[in-house]
């Protein structure tokens, strides 16, 4: 290993010194004189083999070598940092609307700044500060909500205004700019060089890099990586990482068992000048312009531009072998616009001479949001990929989290948003990818409003009844492939086009969703719920029961019929899932979780619940048609329909019973709305979906019954502070952190996973506590509206961020849900957050850098929603429904 | 809905030769005046008013119509160069929406169905389009699918002194074209369809605009006079195999015959009388292409065009033709005339570019005043409706009309072998051909058909270029491709371009709406009715044929 660590670091040397090495890298069959082809064989075994030597790869090898794994091989197809890597604009930049990338970019900037000299190897860091141009005040209002998670965070950044801009950068054109935002520590590196560094750094660790040498698949057994085959041989191994990049995808379909990796590429493009008459000083500011598309840095005392137009070019959607990434032509026509922008934006360019326009395609996810984790189906296979573009910024802090994930078991942030087990195979398909991508790619420069739905790729899941809520108006969004209704606009109002209707202000539903919120609360309300992911468990003998009691928190050992709202904790205590579970006998179980925790929740339990062929799970959610009755006439519109008597005294809240509904048998009926509403939840079998539907809305006429959506149920649950697993619940909060210790069985005697941790925190207290959140001073008509991750300030110091946030038309005030933090005043060391802590502080929250006051609430105002309460059906849970 | 000629018709033959008198009292200045008053206007069609003026001298002319005999040409353009831009008086003119709107009123496009994901025939679609000049359109167009026979049936046709024999061109040709080429005993069992009182096999399938209309009450006349023929087809049973291009020239010649012989016995029903006799009195020129397989026949009849847009290797566009136009500039045809009439005539036949001094197409259907003998054609008159007697041109006899006739329908038949590098074949009416020289027709249909992709992309390269000239190069590039995204048919594509191209080739907004902008009567001085189809082939089925054949 020794002596491969020498031949690598003076190949890496001698490539640095040398200019041409550019060229060299470019063509990957011309080979260097000093690196002869292959003079180390590959070993037979090793722990982990690493898949691709772009910055993914070498960062993943980095960081796993610093903590301590040693026994690492990382291959190459090519040359190192010779894919998207060595095309790379090389631009770090912090500004971020998603927090946990915006945590990695950080991570990323200060890991580059200290690898030069870590390394030895030249890695081009140059700390330039980057300057957002705003050209409308949406844009403004969206930079300033990433300025005021940027400050939380301790970075510096301000928003200034068109004239400060021109200070700054001397050819910028500010005629048409209202404001900017400047990040003075976002930098500039030689993104192969910080690949190099990386990976001589990890080699001097230990790890064995092989370049010229493609992986053909990955072997599997039992569900397990067990090694790789190469074009030079096997390797065995228990993990493999695939950091192939764009052809991540192939890689993960090419083994036994594939792995989907929802990725695909688009060609993006960005130009090279020859320097300026009067070379650009190398530490000016980047400039990106999203209005104009475009980013613009100065490379060489020239510039580099490129930027993200409206009309991408999906490529490689057959696979790799149609054409390779050294023969991609450079497209002037399509460049046209981002030309454009560039010169409106610096007009002095125009006699500036152009050298190059480079194609270098980048791979993109479908929800604009990178990849990484554990595999669901193969265990010890990890991915790391789908940077959308931002690849340099996030390789740092990605690579970090997804070593820690190896060695740890989990990573020491929430990943939720990135983790691979987002999606499942629904969303592997190349057609669905290629028409996605296309939509996403431009989204990169697009405004980032709330409630944002993706247009393409639709229509995929929809429930039985789809055509008859169209029907009747409904607006849809869709979560994990499934259609789910907004809300119904009434017949002979008209709504937005989708372009008009992005705001940051009051919407255009706002009076629709009041008058669907002000039926369930007076009336009854039905909102098809069937894209939630239901599982059935059931046993022969006491085995389900067993295992569930122990990876479930809450005592699942009630009587027949009883429903448990409980959460699925990790050793730490956290959420991994959060979930209603009915018990239909001694035996069997059936579990009602979040749409998105279908792949997540499915690989979790499947992976702990014992071998054992007496055991069975099975996914039914496409078996069931949900039907959420809400409203306080829910339960004559239900008597009504079914001779059973569904009086309190007979169907108590938390109930499940199988009934009939109409002619319809078989219907299982849950005492539960998911939003503290009375109501009844019908599991209806989907053949009987229309008929049920039908029979409840006949029936329901005359008790004033309609349709409604899920914004409506959104500002039902937030105003009686239910949490939402995936938004306000994550894998590192707690039943504890939440107010929800009732639902844990701590005192029971029994085990149950993440027990140790609980009784840790109930003895010593919380560091985070979940509270609501009633704006005072804010104006719904005229001000900008929460939405979440806003900061949380007491007393005028920052304590934490929010979660959610909705209208509550019963408190005509706006509601938002969010974590406190107790931060020592003079070190910043966080400390146990009290009751009294919470309750004697004086709260502002940041929207967009404007500050309203805000009461905090640690328990819901339950005397306001009375209408006709029954005695004991207080739903004293809350969990996830988004 | 066959148009019916309007009581203000008079008023207008009372107007139409003011304007000769006072034509050599109008100095060049005035004349610039009044046109530009009119429009701005290309020098071109300026000409075509001169000209117009200048032939106005034939007092016969009872409608404006009649200006369709005498087509202005190139050749009569040293009248005015001045383009008064100054004295242009603000007026009102289209938005590029309705510009569109006018454009695309008539387009249609038609793409051969698929099946199994396959379009096994050598015709992809066809796009078409018209855009009128005169007021109603003179144009016609027909397509439509054989079904008893292989092969497509493509054609345009360019009506003269109304538009009554172009419309029943356009109806009736197609059918004869069809039976000529039925074998005998599909014709056999048709007719015994129509004895039996069973239902007929359907013959074509039409591909139709619902502009395109067939007139009802004609119908069974038509029908009529198709048996008779097909009767006399079976009669005749040569037993030979059906060749392409004698069917294509009997069918012609045969619908012809017919429609004079229908003028000539007449019909009792007085709206259907009238309508034979003005089919007869009026002209058309057709071009008809028939494809089947690799094997594409353009029978021609008059100077409408058939242009065979061809790619080469490297990617430009080239036309061939694929017809000869029967007019004064070709000399064969002008040989052919002489050919058949006596020497004496020789000096006469010609004159001015036309046949006898008036009719532009050198053969043509209908158009009996110049193929009835005087005598047959002052029977017919006299004994035909008032209607008829009272229409000046009818009673016109041609001058120095010794031997008729001096017209024929008979088409010439041209064959051509598609081949993978023919991509498409354009039909038009010589309101297109007026306009365009048949090489930018090749190069701006082809580069639409491909799209923009085959523009020859951009490569730096070793050069030095500046971002700003790239720039200018780029919107250059842009602006063209932007007008052909406009269109959704290759016809319209090719009318934006015949009337708003400006003096560099590219379409001219401002130009297109003027020329759009013209009043009705006055349309037809600036430019002709375009009548124009686009026929797209499919290579991947050439091309496999052409192996095949290997």
């Amino acid at each position: 290993a020794a002596r491969m660590f020498l031949r690598l670091l003076s190949d890496v040397r001698w490539r640095v010194a040398n200019p041409k090495w550019r060229r060299m890298t470019c063509s990957p069959r011309s080979t260097s004189s000093t690196a002869e082809p292959h003079p180390v064989s590959l070993p037979a075994q090793t722990q982990v083999v690493i898949c691709g030597g772009g910055i993914m790869g070498t960062s993943v090898a980095y960081h796993l070598s610093k903590m301590g794994w040693k026994d690492i091989v990382l291959l190459e197809q090519g040359r190192l940092a010779a894919g998207t890597t060595r095309f790379c604009a090389g631009i770090v930049s912090t500004a971020r609307h998603v927090s946990i990338e915006l945590k990695m970019a950080d991570y990323s900037n200060k890991l580059y700044q200290q690898l030069e000299q870590e390394t030895g190897v030249k890695t081009g860091y140059m700390k330039t500060g980057s300057i957002s141009l705003a050209q409308t005040q949406d844009r403004l209002i969206s930079l300033k909500r990433i300025a005021s998670s940027l400050n939380v965070m301790g970075i510096p950044c301000e928003i200034i205004t068109p004239k400060q801009v021109a200070q700054l950068h001397p050819l910028i054109n500010i005629h048409d700019l209202v404001g900017a935002m400047y990040v003075p520590e976002d930098a500039l590196v030689s993104s192969a060089n910080v690949s190099l560094a990386l990976a001589t750094a990890a080699s001097r660790n230990g790890v064995q890099i092989h370049e010229r040498t493609s992986v053909s698949h990955v072997s599997v057994q039992k569900g397990r990586v067990t090694g790789v085959e190469t074009d030079r041989g096997q390797i065995q191994c228990q993990y493999f990482v695939n950091c192939a990049g764009q052809w991540a995808y192939e890689l993960g379909h090419s083994g036994e068992e594939p792995v989907n990796i929802p990725l695909h590429a688009c060609e993006h493009f960005y130009l090279l000048t020859h320097p300026l008459k009067e070379p650009l000083a190398s530490n000016l500011p980047t400039i990106v312009d999203p209005d104009g598309r475009i980013y613009i840095r100065n490379w060489q005392g020239g510039i580099l531009s490129g930027g993200f137009e409206k009309n991408p070019k999906p490529l490689f959607t057959e696979g790799r072998n149609q054409l390779e990434i050294q023969n991609l032509q450079e497209d002037w026509d399509h460049f046209e616009p981002l030309l454009s922008a560039l010169l409106r934006r610096m007009p002095d360019l125009e006699a500036l001479q152009i050298m190059q326009l480079v194609n270098c395609p980048e791979s993109f996810t479908p929800d604009m949001r990178c990849i990484m984790g554990e595999s669901p189906t193969v265990r010890g296979y990890f991915v790391l990929a789908g940077m959308n573009s931002a690849g340099i910024s996030y390789g740092g802090g990605a690579g970090k989290y997804l070593a820690e994930w190896m060695v740890n078991g989990y990573p020491s942030e929430n990943v939720w948003p990135l983790d691979l087990k987002r999606f499942g195979t629904l969303q592997s398909s190349r057609t669905f990818l290629r028409h996605r991508v296309m939509e996403v790619m431009p989204l990169m420069c697009d405004l980032k409003v709330p409630r944002w739905d993706f247009q393409t790729g639709r229509q995929l899941r929809t429930s039985p009844l789809y055509d008859r809520l169209d029907a009747q108006g409904a607006r849809w969004m869709e979560k994990h492939g499934f259609e789910r209704v907004k809300y119904f606009v009434p017949p002979g109002k008209d709504l937005l086009d989708l372009d008009q209707s992005k705001t940051f202000y009051k919407p255009d539903w706002f009076d629709i969703v009041g008058s669907e919120v002000k039926c369930c609360k007076e009336a009854v309300c039905v909102i098809d719920m069937s894209s939630f992911t239901k599982f059935e468990i059931s046993s022969t003998g006491d085995q389900a029961l067993e295992s569930l009691q122990y990876l479930f928190s809450n005592d699942l050992d009630v009587p027949v019929g009883h429903v448990v709202h409980t959460g699925m904790l990790n050793e730490k205590g956290g959420y991994e899932n959060d979930c209603s579970i009915a018990r239909l006998s001694k035996r069997s179980f059936f579990m009602i979780s979040p749409t998105d925790q279908q792949v997540h929740c499915w690989a979790w339990l499947k992976n702990r619940l014992p071998d054992d062929s007496n055991l069975t799970m099975e996914d039914v959610t496409w078996k069931y048609t949900a039907l959420n009755l809400i409203g306080p006439r829910a339960v004559d519109v239900l008597s009504e329909l079914s001779y059973a008597p569904i009086t309190p005294e007979h169907f108590p809240s938390l109930f499940c019973k199988e009934m009939s509904v109409g002619y319809a048998n078989g219907i299982r009926v849950m005492s539960i709305t998911h939003t503290g509403e009375p109501g009844f939840m019908l599991y209806i079998p989907i053949e009987y979906a229309l008929h049920v539907y039908n029979e409840v809305m006949n029936m329901g006429q005359k008790y004033g019954i309609r349709n409604a959506g899920y914004y409506a149920l959104r500002s039902l649950r937030i105003e009686k502070f239910f949490a939402f697993w995936g938004q306000d619940l994550d894998a590192f909060t707690t039943p504890m952190e939440c107010g929800r210790e009732f639902q844990v069985k701590l005192e029971k005697g029994m085990e149950f996973v993440g027990q140790e941790a609980l009784l840790e925190q109930k003895q010593d207290g919380v560091y985070k506590r979940f509270t609501m959140f009633i704006l005072e001073d804010h104006d719904t008509d005229a001000d900008l509206w929460p939405w979440w991750g806003e900061p949380i300030f007491r007393n005028g110091r920052y304590v934490g961020k929010t979660t959610s946030s909705a209208y509550s038309y019963t408190l005509e005030r706006h509601v938002c849900l969010g974590f406190v933090q107790h931060f020592d005043e003079k070190t910043g060391e966080a400390l146990v957050v009290t009751t009294d802590f919470i309750n004697q502080g004086e709260y502002e929250i940041d929207i967009a850098g404007q500050r309203f006051q805000a009461k905090a609430k640690l328990y819901p105002f339950s005397s306001l929603f009375t209408h006709r309460r029954r005695k004991d059906e207080v739903e004293l849970s809350g969990y996830q429904r988004e | 809905a066959i148009p019916v000629r309007s009581s203000r018709l008079p008023l207008l033959s009372d107007a139409m030769p003011a304007p000769a008198h006072l034509f050599p009292l109008i100095r060049n200045c005035e004349m610039s005046r009044i046109c530009s008053t009119v429009c701005y206007c290309h020098h071109k069609h300026l000409c075509c008013l001169s000209s117009h003026f200048a032939h106005s001298h034939f007092r016969y002319a009872p409608q404006k119509k009649f200006a369709a005999l005498y087509r202005p040409k190139e050749n009569f353009n040293h009248f005015f160069h001045t383009r008064d831009y100054a004295s242009t008086p603000q007026r009102f003119y289209l938005t590029p929406p309705q510009v569109n709107s006018i454009l695309k009123a008539n387009e249609y496009s038609f793409k051969v169905p698929e099946f199994d994901g396959k379009n096994v025939s050598s015709v992809l679609g066809f796009d078409s389009n018209q855009l009128p000049a005169n007021a109603p359109i003179e144009d016609r167009r027909s397509a439509a699918t054989c079904l008893q026979t292989r092969g497509m049936l493509l054609g345009v046709f360019d009506g003269h002194a109304g538009c009554a024999c172009a419309q029943a061109v356009s109806e009736r040709l197609f059918y004869y074209i069809a039976v000529s080429l039925l074998p005998h005993e599909t014709l056999l069992e048709i007719e015994n369809a129509v004895e039996s009182g069973r239902a007929l096999l359907p013959i074509l399938q039409w591909h139709k605009h619902p502009n395109d209309y067939f007139s009802k009450e004609a119908s069974k006349l038509y029908f009529n006079s198709l048996r008779t023929y097909w009767q006399e087809l079976i009669d005749l049973n040569s037993g030979e195999t059906t060749d392409v291009k004698e069917a294509l020239i009997n069918a012609f010649k045969r619908l012809d015959n017919d429609i004079s012989l229908e003028a000539q016995v007449g019909d009792p029903n007085s709206f259907l009388n009238y309508l034979v006799l003005r089919v007869a009195f009026s002209g058309a020129t057709a071009c008809v292409a028939h494809v089947d397989g690799v094997d594409l026949h353009i029978a021609n009849t008059g100077d409408s065009r058939a242009m065979l847009g061809v790619q080469e290797e490297d990617g430009s566009w080239s036309a061939v033709n694929l017809s000869y136009d029967h007019n004064a500039q070709n000399e064969h045809e002008v040989e052919r005339v002489k050919m058949e009439h006596p020497k004496s005539e020789e000096k006469s036949l010609v004159k001015q570019d036309r046949l006898l001094g008036l009719l532009m197409p050198f053969r043509a259907f209908g158009d009996v005043k110049f193929k009835w003998s005087i005598e047959l054609q002052k029977r017919v008159v006299e004994s035909g409706p008032d209607q008829l007697n009272d229409n000046e041109y009818t009673k016109f006899i041609p001058p120095n009309y010794h031997t008729p006739p001096y017209l024929t329908a008979e088409p010439e038949v041209i064959y051509h072998k598609l081949r993978p590098q023919d991509k498409f074949l354009v039909l038009a009416t010589d309101g297109l051909w007026e306009t365009m020289h048949r090489q930018d027709v090749a190069r701006i249909v082809g580069e639409y058909l491909t799209g923009v992709h085959h523009q020859q992309p951009i490569a730096v390269g070793g050069y030095k270029v500046t971002l700003g000239q790239m720039h200018g190069l780029l919107t250059e590039r842009r602006a063209r491709i932007s007008s052909v995204f406009e269109d959704q048919n290759a016809a319209t594509h090719l009318i934006r371009h015949a009337v708003g191209n400006n003096e560099f080739g590219t379409v001219d907004h401002e130009r297109l709406s003027k020329m759009l902008s013209l009043p009705e009567e006055l349309a037809r001085m600036y430019r002709d009715d375009i009548t124009i189809i686009v026929v797209q082939f499919n290579s991947h089925v050439i091309g496999a044929c052409q192996n095949e054949a290997l």
